[in-house]
């Protein structure tokens, strides 16, 4: 058996400006996109609203039970015909992999980050929001001035760790064909019959990258955490 | 626009002729529980083995323990299965790596995704039992050495046994997430649920009444799990305890 790791070097170039570049835009906008949304079910299913707290509720249970590679099927082929229904137009719609891979990740994770950004609010003492409306703040002014800040604050390093695992699962975006970083390194590996050196890079990069991340998350929570 | 649902599809024979699509559908099913189990098997024996390692408190074991678990959680799982399936048979001797590639399907794919699956899911279940013994009073440890227990006795009848009810409901949604995670094995060839309702949208192009279909499949085989785990968890849930160990909010799926 003779390496070739020269193949890493040659390719350089498409890994990280196409591959990773897909893979960190769709990190990034997905976990904002995510915890927005998810911050919004975490309201919704606390509120005393029945059918809110309902509909939020089976939302992330459902999220929650089901496979990521189904979830990313799924809307792969949802999204086409869903965007026809709303644009009323005749055929389904073309999405691209893109496209199709953020809307998927947003709603996914947003299931997830319910979970924490609920967990988060929960933690806030209910004097806090009972304070709040005594000094006259109404509801939308008592979350985003009082309570979601704290809980933000709290559940940073969580949130974060999340964000993290995040990023490794945007590698399943191979299943429908999309050059991530992934894909990419699959792409050169099967064009030039180099899976070894290709997966054991891949799989080094995504190691260094996901240690530092997670060193730093440490850090922070360190530094972050409320003595109390 | 308008789709073509047919439900009748799923009575119809699919193209390998081994049955109906259902069958198809159901026989991926038994596919998914099998890879689970077995990943869950080896996931429980290495995990109980390496979180119980990182409660000796000694620093070159713990070190050791802590690399193994950094190195299985940096990567993501998608590409320890590429790593488990193109890589690993060619690091081992010549005939060794040909023999594990010429193994019959579905083994060819279903022996490495039930070692990646069970290597990434053991991290998990050691840092659970890890996070249950150090919850332990410490009183428990020092009175089982004051009795006479070796070490290994201590862990063995006094410890662990506390541990296992403690952490039951958290090893319960570890399981779930085991039997979510072997879809993944369909990147390397192996024909599990997720997979054949893949196929069978392009065999027969009803692309939603498959998806539909393992949804719900998935869905039961959640419920099922779930309900079966809340009456072994009531069973053996540790008077004086309140509820679970974990409901502090964790990341990960």
């Amino acid at each position: 058996m003779n390496y070739d790791f020269d193949v890493i070097a040659r390719s350089w170039e498409y890994l990280f400006k196409e591959g990773m570049t897909f893979t960190l835009t769709l990190t990034a906008l997905s976990m904002v996109g995510g915890v927005v949304l998810g911050t919004a079910l975490a309201l919704m299913r606390l509120s005393s609203i029945k059918p809110l707290s309902a509909f939020a509720g089976a939302y992330v249970n459902l999220m929650r039970s089901l496979p990521l590679v189904l979830v990313i099927f799924w809307f792969f082929f949802l999204v086409p015909w869903l965007g026809a229904w709303v644009l009323g137009s005749k055929d389904p719609i073309k999405v691209g992999a893109f496209a199709s891979a953020l809307i998927t990740f947003t709603l996914f994770e947003a299931a997830f980050f319910c979970e924490i950004m609920r967990a988060g609010i929960q933690s806030i003492p209910s004097g806090q929001i009972s304070a709040a409306y005594a000094i006259g703040l109404n509801y939308r002014q008592a979350m985003s001035f009082v309570v979601l800040p704290q809980a933000f604050r709290n559940m940073l390093p969580v949130l974060l760790t999340q964000s993290i695992i995040l990023f490794q699962d945007t590698s399943l975006v191979y299943v429908i064909s999309s050059t991530d970083f992934l894909g990419a390194a699959s792409k050169v590996a099967n064009r030039d019959s180099r899976l070894l050196e290709m997966y054991t890079f891949a799989a080094l990069v995504y190691f260094v990258i996901c240690s530092l991340a997670s060193w730093g998350v440490r850090r922070l929570q360190a530094r972050t955490a409320i003595i109390r | 626009m308008k789709y073509n649902w047919d439900w009748h599809i799923f009575a119809e024979l699919e193209p390998g002729a081994s049955g109906t699509y259902l069958a198809y559908l159901i026989g991926g099913l038994g596919w998914t529980v099998v890879t689970a189990l077995l990943a869950w098997t080896l996931a429980l024996a290495l995990g109980v083995l390496v979180g119980t390692l990182r409660t000796l408190g000694k620093p070159a074991i713990e070190k050791a323990c802590l690399a193994y678990t950094e190195l299985f959680r940096n990567i993501p799982l998608l590409v320890q299965m590429f790593l488990w399936y193109f890589v690993f048979p060619e690091l081992l001797p010549q005939a060794w790596g040909d023999a594990i590639k010429q193994m019959p399907p579905p083994w060819s794919s279903l022996v490495p995704a039930v070692l990646c699956l069970g290597l990434f899911m053991s991290v998990r279940v050691a840092e659970q039992v890890r996070s249950g013994i150090q919850a332990l009073p410490r009183g428990q440890r020092m009175a089982g050495l004051s009795v006479g227990l070796t070490t290994w006795q201590t862990y063995r009848y006094v410890l662990l046994p506390m541990v296992f009810r403690i952490i039951l409901p958290p090893l319960t949604s570890e399981f779930l997430n085991t039997i979510k995670n072997t879809s993944l094995a369909l990147t390397i060839g192996l024909m599990e649920l997720t997979g054949r309702a893949r196929a069978m949208q392009e065999f027969s192009f009803h692309v939603f009444e498959a998806f539909a279909a393992a949804t719900l499949i998935y869905l039961l085989v959640n419920l099922c799990v779930v309900l079966a785990m809340r009456r072994l968890e009531n069973h053996l849930r540790l008077p004086g305890y309140i509820g679970s160990a974990s409901n502090a909010p964790q990341a990960g799926h």
